[in-house]
């Protein structure tokens, strides 16, 4: 039979090699669904994931899409590395555009200066942080999984965006679309090419993850997440707070979260309505392993995952292949990445039952 | 059909597929395992079972095929958490993204189609008792059988001795496998029902609730389960109380509706998912920091060292 054994250091090899297996097994098993559904599976993998990378738009789509997931995946992957379960990164980031829209919606039409913009990302980022605090607060004050509690609030937050983009903040001169207004060009993510969708919020992601990079590597509070998350006893004999730690590695995901939210809606969309998200808080939860909870192979595992949204689009147009598939790649992709990296703790072992019996005689 | 009638028809029925859920996830986290994929697992059940009655025309069969796929979703999990030791939050996330997914790739053709609802039983003089006969001659089987279910689950875990050495293995995994019994195989057999409860409440959904599947359909009932699960402190009967006091305020939002009370429909549709946080605030705060009533061993993974 086959077993687990604890490998005695860590291999660094399979460190870095173990999210590739991890893609190559989700492309090899994705081929397979495609033949099943009866398409060819080459025909299908290259729609999925090489023809995004020959043209221009796709390419810049890429970057727009990789924006959002960078910048939530790094605040989630601050939490799983100290051990917080935070799952609830969606809402979190509805509520960041919800806030940072108010005070766009409000100033639309007035002569405001350009100090707006940055109002909305502060407003954005002070959404998310306080609708992260909820679960924090329930789960080092209350003892209250912070897993249920901060996935029940996404419903809440995709509820509450759907009332005010129906209700109160809708254009009224929108034809009784659901959106609201558009937002003046001063409340506007400036684009970075003139006439492309690419904007200056993919700037701010690259510096969070190179923020992200500095304080977890060079910083005793990067130390102290790290240690409270893999050794919690050690942590608490050095007399690092646990729980503080939580609700900070709370504060700053729902923060990013929430700036990458108002920036979605100021940037790309332009306006608040129902649905803008893909699921850009779950698909992070994904990034952030396939990227081993790791600044730089975040931004890398973000590109790649954004790559599959544009494959998804392109397959539905192409090839009418359902949109659901991408959920299922990412489903698979995910689970890939966990056995794989379970293979960096463990080996394992053909253990011949005799041998198990004897042992257990013993 | 009087209104006090219908209310508690509507929440017997809201109420039930929660408690069918949960009271399999219970099992599953009384050996210790947290399978954070019931919503996952549910979704599949109700496009699986959809798919397998609208293909036969039996409900029987297609509440088969729900409950099959339940399981096969669940043999995953277990493969990952208890076969690889994967850490189980993450493993659970994965399973409800991938199920999420392909009820939507499984459904897509059956989207708009209807079928025939399962049957209710109707006994003849019983059934039409005023009041009490429809509520409680005249449900279908599954309402029946959720019941049935948390009776069987509280009788095994609480009067054999096969339930023991599941508490016993949720409760200390180390000291369980050093008594001799298989911790991996237990676990995996309270995974396997665990996913077969979910099977079935999605099956209910999409073959009695609603005859017919819609993507998403189960709208976060499957956290919702899990939530009972907390609520319950891990006792089957208390998940009873608690699926039915859940079905109860799901259920309020189409009254307040069909009464024309001026409150948006969003925030009456919130009520579940704030009154569970809220009820697990409550619940942990009495219980305090160390959640004394769950299993010890829940979410650890365990290596056999040979």
């Amino acid at each position: 039979m086959l077993a687990l054994e604890r490998r005695a250091e860590r291999s660094v090899a399979a460190a870095i090699l173990s999210p590739l297996i991890a893609v190559v097994l989700t492309l090899v098993t994705m081929a397979a669904l495609f033949a099943i559904l009866g398409h060819s599976p080459l025909a299908a993998l290259k729609v999925y994931f090489l023809d995004p990378l020959t043209d221009a738009y796709s390419l810049q789509e890429i970057a727009v899409k990789a924006t959002p997931l960078t910048m939530i995946a790094v605040g989630l992957s601050l939490c799983y590395l100290a051990n917080v379960w935070n799952i609830g990164a969606e809402g979190q980031f509805l509520i960041g555009a919800v806030c940072g829209s108010w005070l766009a919606i409000k100033t639309q039409g007035t002569d405001v200066g350009a100090w707006v913009l940055p109002a909305m990302l502060v407003l954005g980022a002070l959404g998310g942080a306080l609708w992260a605090l909820i679960p924090a607060v329930a789960k080092v004050r209350f003892g209250a999984s912070e897993i249920l509690t901060s996935l029940m609030l996404v419903y809440v937050a995709d509820l509450l965006l759907d009332y005010l983009a129906r209700g109160p903040w809708r254009d009224p001169n929108g034809f009784n679309f659901p959106t609201s207004v558009d937002f003046d060009p001063v409340a506007t993510v400036p684009t970075l090419i003139e006439g492309s969708r690419l904007h200056a919020g993919a700037l701010i992601a690259l510096v969070v993850v190179a923020a992200a990079w500095l304080v977890l590597g060079r910083t005793i509070k990067g130390f102290e997440i790290r240690v409270v998350g893999a050794a919690p006893r050690a942590a608490r004999f050095a007399g690092f707070d646990a729980q503080r730690l939580a609700v900070l590695t709370f504060l700053v995901s729902g923060a990013l979260a929430g700036l990458a939210g108002i920036i979605e809606v100021a940037g790309p969309v332009g306006h608040l309505q129902p649905n803008f998200s893909p699921g850009y808080g779950f698909t992070a939860i994904i990034v952030a392993f396939l990227g081993r909870l790791n600044p730089v192979g975040i931004l890398i595992a973000a590109l790649f995952l954004a790559l599959t949204f544009i494959g998804g689009e392109g397959a539905q147009i192409s090839m009418k292949l359902p949109l659901d598939l991408t959920r299922v790649f990412q489903g698979i992709l995910l689970f890939y990445v966990l056995a794989c990296d379970s293979l960096i703790l463990y080996r394992i072992r053909f253990v011949s039952s005799r041998k198990v019996a004897a042992d257990g005689a013993r | 059909m009087g209104l006090v009638e219908a209310i508690i028809l509507s929440v017997l029925a809201a109420s039930t597929p929660l408690l069918i859920a949960a009271t399999g996830e219970l099992v599953a986290e009384r050996s210790g395992v947290l399978n954070l994929g019931v919503e996952g697992m549910m979704i599949m059940g109700a496009a699986c079972g959809f798919a397998g009655a609208y293909a036969t025309g039996s409900t029987l069969i297609g509440t088969v095929c729900g409950i099959v796929a339940g399981m096969a979703l669940a043999a995953v999990f277990a493969a990952l958490t208890l076969g690889l030791a994967v850490n189980q939050v993450a493993t659970g996330l994965a399973l409800t993204i991938l199920g999420v997914g392909l009820s939507g790739l499984i459904g897509a053709g059956f989207v708009g189609q209807r079928i025939v609802p399962a049957p209710h039983l109707d006994i003849p003089y019983l059934t039409s008792l005023p009041v009490v006969g429809r509520i409680l001659f005249g449900q279908d089987a599954y309402v029946y059988l959720s019941i049935l279910l948390v009776v069987g689950v509280w009788r095994f875990l609480y009067s054999t001795r096969a339930g023991l050495v599941v508490r016993a293995v949720g409760d200390n995994h180390a000291s369980a496998h050093a008594l001799g019994y298989p911790v991996l195989r237990i676990r995996f057999l309270a995974v396997l029902f665990g996913g077969a409860c979910a099977g079935l409440a999605g099956a209910y959904l999409s073959l009695a609730y609603t005859p017919f599947f819609i993507a998403g359909m189960t709208a976060g009932r499957g956290w919702i389960a899990l939530a009972l699960v907390v609520f319950a402190s891990w006792r089957p009967w208390r998940l009873v109380a608690g699926a039915y006091l859940f079905g109860a305020v799901t259920i309020l939002q189409f009254h307040a509706q069909g009464a024309g009370l001026p409150i948006p429909p969003q925030l009456m549709a919130s009520l579940p998912y704030l009154a569970t946080v809220i009820v697990l605030v409550l619940i942990s705060s009495r219980r305090g920091i160390a959640g004394a009533a769950a299993p010890a061993s829940l979410g650890l993974a365990f290596v056999p060292d040979r």
